[in-house]
């Protein structure tokens, strides 16, 4: 079976970001990116089914600038085979990235698609979702684990109120949550190597798909500042203000 | 104007997320149905009807429908949403999990998260972990819109909306429901409480959750946690607060043993009023408190459960 991993270039997840002066957007010259921390975990996921020997193939792909590439050489270093580049410089939203990865799907019949459940900068977890629709395949979203069993796959979904697992016929499409695994490192060796397997680019015009949106960024601004409040010197002097200053007990 | 909204269901009743989905949906303006899905939601469907604003509120009842998996509830979604300019759910795992798929199968965008009605079209949404918000204009012919139901207050239930069956069904080949393994809690749901006390990997142990628990029955709050006492198995997943866990904006929130990463800020920053107990004087979560109290947890929660 083969496994198809999409992996986002987002901002660092320890990076506190800016919003532009002119609040067009937020800043992000010469902040330190990396890979989607949701994306690290399905690219760990798919890399221990082929380890298991679920997953015969690995496939990395990401729809992004060229600086996405960086991004697809760690999914490679960590243990995928070969990666797909859809080159764009354009602003993609989830709807164009999903119906791109649809026409990957469909080139490369996966058994199965990890996605991460959420890119840490949009913030949107609907891209993996979109894909199911489009590709009209099952889904199980905020997995923390994923057990394929012949041409099924169980998945446990992380919801409100607790866990809940369900089970879906293959081919399927699966978002991570945090806790599905813990992602190794890349090794020294295992980044050299990844510099040589194969990786091809493509543009969204090469899939026919038209990246643009009708939902258009009017601004972006900061948040109200919370302002740090006092220092209170005992348990007492707490609930006193608690009660008599902020009124909530 | 004619806006869907899809309510959440929890074992059979309304939960109460969906009273928040409404009042976004007013600030919308127009006519307001909401769609009742599942099986034997007819208790849910009921509450939905008394939500001030609904004039209709359709009921699929059927085991198809149950569990709200995201198949077959794209699928009745895709076959309702004609008519309507707006289709609305809340942000919970269920609205994030199914909206998309109806999103997609109408070549539409999604706006997930929303906090903010600038008008039928403008929305505000935070990127970022919340820390910048986004204004964004949606042209589609249909919006599809997940809440973040902790921006809105919740409607009244004065209303007295007309109830519909539909009996739209779809197949479904493709999922099935196998368990579900739910927290059992008397106390209040993270959501919706009025207080919240949350741990951080500073409480050191699942078993001393309890110093949480007594002031939490005393206040009438709800338990949460950060993602590290999570990870470390103090507690369940679904008590997680922050960018990846759930989003609370209680009247009061306490954290204690939490250091204060803005992945956890994420999840409480909007609370009215923010007490954070940790012995680090230079934790960042001082900087969002309005009463910071340094000491050791294990001395200050059981002196603070006493005297409250
Ligand atoms: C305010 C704003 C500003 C933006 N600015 C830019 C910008 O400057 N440059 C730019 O390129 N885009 C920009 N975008 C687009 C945006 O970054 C996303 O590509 C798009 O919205 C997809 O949403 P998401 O990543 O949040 O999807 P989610 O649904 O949250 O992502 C879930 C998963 O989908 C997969 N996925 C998502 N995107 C990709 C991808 N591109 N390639 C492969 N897999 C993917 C990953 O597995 C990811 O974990 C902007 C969007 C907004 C709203
Ligand atoms: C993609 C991503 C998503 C994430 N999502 C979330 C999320 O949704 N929610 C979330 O919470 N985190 C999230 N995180 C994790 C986040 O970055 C932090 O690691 C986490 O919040 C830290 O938890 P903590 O404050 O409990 O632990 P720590 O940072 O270890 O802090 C423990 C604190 O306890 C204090 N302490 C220790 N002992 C005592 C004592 N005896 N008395 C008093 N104080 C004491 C310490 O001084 C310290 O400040 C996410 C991270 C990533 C990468």
């Amino acid at each position: 079976m083969k496994v198809l991993v999409a992996v986002k270039r987002v901002i660092d997840y320890n990076v506190k970001i800016r919003v532009k002066a002119d609040h067009s957007d937020v800043d992000l010259t010469n902040v330190k990116m990396a890979m989607n921390p949701f994306c690290e975990i399905a690219v760990e996921e798919a890399v221990r089914l082929k380890e298991k020997g679920v997953a015969t193939e690995v496939v990395a792909v990401t729809v992004g600038p060229k600086a996405a590439q960086e991004q697809l050489r760690t999914a490679l270093a960590l243990g995928a085979d070969r990666a797909i580049h859809i080159e764009t410089d354009a602003r993609v939203e989830s709807l164009a990235v999903a119906k791109l990865l649809a026409k990957v799907v469909d080139e490369e019949q996966p058994g199965l698609v990890i996605l991460g459940k959420q890119a840490i900068d949009t913030d949107n977890n609907q891209t993996g979702q979109m894909l199911a629709a489009l590709t009209n395949l099952p889904q199980g979203t905020f997995a923390s684990e994923v057990v394929v069993d012949g041409d099924t796959v169980n998945v446990t979904r992380e919801i409100d109120g607790g866990l809940q697992t369900v089970a879906l016929t293959l081919p399927a499409i699966v978002t991570t949550d945090l806790r599905l695994n813990e992602p190794r490192y890349a090794k020294l060796p295992d980044i050299m190597k990844a510099k040589k397997k194969p990786m091809d680019v493509k543009t969204p015009a090469d899939y026919g798909i038209e990246v643009a949106s009708k939902v258009s960024l009017l601004k972006v601004e900061s948040p109200a500042e919370r302002k740090g409040g006092i220092k209170v010197a005992s348990v007492d002097e707490l609930i006193d203000k608690l009660k008599n200053e902020a009124k909530v007990l | 104007m004619s806006i869907l909204v899809l309510a959440d269901i929890n074992d059979g009743q309304l939960a109460s997320a969906t009273a928040h989905v409404v009042a976004a949906a007013k600030a919308i303006g127009g006519d307001i149905d909401v769609l009742v899905a599942g099986e034997g939601v007819q208790a849910a469907a009921e509450a939905a009807a008394k939500l001030d604003g609904v004039s209709k509120v359709r009921v699929a009842d059927n085991a198809v429908y149950a569990y709200q998996l995201a198949e077959p509830m794209g699928a009745l979604l895709m076959e309702l949403a004609n008519g309507y300019t707006h289709v609305l759910a809340s942000a919970s795992t269920t609205g994030k999990n199914v909206l998309p798929r109806l999103a997609a199968l109408k070549d539409v965008s999604q706006l997930s998260d929303v906090i903010g009605i600038e008008g039928a079209d403008t929305f505000l949404r935070p990127i970022y972990a919340g820390n910048a918000i986004a204004t964004v204009k949606s042209d589609d012919p249909l919006k599809v819109i997940t809440v973040r139901s902790s921006a809105f207050d919740a409607v009244a239930d004065s209303g007295s909306a007309t109830v519909e069956a539909i009996d739209v069904v779809v197949e479904n080949t493709q999922s099935s429901f196998v368990k579900e393994e739910l927290a059992q809690s008397d106390r209040p749901e993270l959501g919706g409480a009025k207080v919240v006390i949350s741990g951080g990997r500073g409480m050191g142990n699942g078993e001393n959750f309890k110093l949480l628990d007594g002031i939490a029955d005393k206040l009438g709050a709800a338990v949460g946690a950060s993602r590290a006492a999570v990870d470390a198995g103090f507690v369940p997943n679904d008590m997680q607060v922050g960018q990846t866990g759930k989003i609370v904006a209680p009247d009061l929130y306490i954290a204690v043993g939490i250091s204060g990463a803005i992945q956890h800020l994420a999840g409480m920053k909007d609370s009215k009023v923010i007490v954070a107990i940790n012995k680090d004087d230079e934790a960042p979560i001082f900087q969002v408190a309005d009463y910071g109290l340094v000491g050791d947890l294990f001395d200050i929660l059981p002196e603070l459960e006493s005297k409250l």
